[in-house]
């Protein structure tokens, strides 16, 4: 069995991460799981979430913004609209961002067709604070 | 013969021209480097987008989807993709004609024909000979993932509402810096390919969640990254032959310059010759 897994993240822009990682978890549709080398085949989407990984004991974290995620032969290939590193998240922006966006669902109702469009902006500017958090306390 | 001063002239305003298209070059090629690095970036995406599609599509259980069940295709919509500006040789004009004579060939085949341009250029073109149902114009300056994905839902909502059966898009490819592919493709309805590619593999994969669930997400953001990739092919193909046009359009007036300089110097010397002579008859004439 391999020891490490083969991790790559990429998205429509460019390929963020190509590398050897331990571990990896992630938050599916489902919930929250973890993949460790030897896993079975397995393929799942991604809801706007926190993805981490650990590679020689040293955990990093990464604000996603829905995809997929496949495991096949300790291979992880990583589909997502956008990935950023905890470090490379523009903290002032993030909360810009969910100012905004509750302020726009304040004035909508559930019905509105932009409705889906804000809470989900919400939801990224509150993962990409949480994972930036989690940045600035190490 | 021309007089000097007119030829003067002329030589200047295409001194100026040559500049102006020499700048051109210039900024196109660096446009170009940047569109193609996006090309290069995004196409890891769009292939392994296009892996777990099919690797998906073999899977299936149940009822197709929607996207891939194929309708009485009665109603078109084709979408042409083409730069907002000008000056970039025949990549508008080529890729307009070839829409035009696709647009012919298909409409004995098809009821009704929508038209969707993507950039300006098409739209002006399109829009004198034929109806055009949806224009976005002025998004490609700077192509990013989103327009795609609300290209795509705009595209998506009329084909559900069965406003069309069939979707091809028409865009200029990037292949060379040279040379660009006019390339049509149909987004919908999505055609998997052979099935038997992903039994090859042997293994059953673990889906969660269901099979079809999971085809349901992944199809509209398919058509998203189609969209986004022949933004992007078109985009880098735009620079890439303005760039040529431009680098001809110089050489084109360098060779009039030397031109026109010759002939600047022949009347020049035609004048000096006769003004010569002028002097010399004068002169005998005072001898004589």
């Amino acid at each position: 069995m391999a020891e490490k897994m083969k991790l790559e993240i990429v998205t429509p822009y460019s390929k963020v991460l190509d590398e050897l990682v331990d571990e990896v978890t992630a938050t599916g549709k489902m919930g929250e799981f973890g993949v460790l080398p030897g896993h079975a085949p397995f393929l799942t989407s991604l809801n706007i979430g926190e993805l981490c990984y650990k590679k020689d004991g040293v955990a990093v974290s990464m604000a996603l913004n829905w995809g997929y995620f496949e495991v096949q032969d300790d291979k992880i290939i990583v589909l997502v609209e956008t990935a950023e590193r905890s470090d490379e998240i523009d903290l002032d922006r993030a909360k810009a961002a969910l100012g905004r966006a509750e302020d726009a669902l304040k004035k909508l109702t559930a019905e509105d067709k932009q409705f889906k469009v804000y809470e989900a902006a919400l939801e990224r500017a509150l993962i990409r604070m949480q994972v930036a958090g989690k940045a600035a306390r190490k | 013969m021309a007089s000097l001063k007119s030829i003067k002239k002329r030589i200047v305003s295409v001194k100026n021209t040559r500049q102006i298209t020499k700048a051109m070059k210039m900024v196109s090629a660096a446009k170009l480097r940047r569109a193609q690095e996006n090309v290069v970036a995004a196409r890891p995406y769009a292939q392994k987008m296009g892996e777990v599609l099919q690797s998906l599509a073999g899977n299936l259980e149940g009822d197709l989807h929607p996207l891939l069940e194929k309708r009485d295709a009665k109603k078109l919509l084709l979408i042409v993709v083409t730069s907002d500006r000008g000056l970039c040789g025949g990549f508008n004009s080529n890729l307009c004609k070839a829409g035009e004579r696709y647009i012919k060939e298909k409409q004995a085949e098809f009821e009704q024909i929508s038209i969707m341009t993507v950039g300006r250029k098409g739209y002006e073109f399109l829009k004198n000979r034929h109806t055009v149902y949806k224009n976005f114009s002025n998004i490609l300056s700077k192509p990013n993932y989103q327009t795609a994905a609300m290209l795509a839902q705009d595209v998506i909502e009329g084909y559900l509402t069965e406003e069309y059966d069939q979707v091809v898009m028409l865009f200029n490819s990037f292949r060379t810096v040279m040379t660009q592919d006019i390339t049509f493709q149909q987004l919908l309805p999505i055609e998997p390919e052979e099935k038997g590619a992903v039994d090859e593999a042997g293994v059953e994969f673990i889906y969660e969640p269901s099979v079809d669930d999971l085809l349901t997400q992944i199809l509209p953001k398919n058509i998203e990254v189609q969209i986004f990739k022949a933004m992007l092919e078109s985009v880098a193909g735009e620079h890439g032959a303005r760039m040529t046009a431009m680098d001809s359009a110089s050489k084109n007036a360098s060779e009039m310059i030397g031109k026109l300089t010759l002939q600047y110097n022949r009347a020049r010397q035609a004048a000096i010759t006769t003004e010569l002579m002028e002097i010399i008859s004068g002169a005998e004439s005072i001898k004589g």
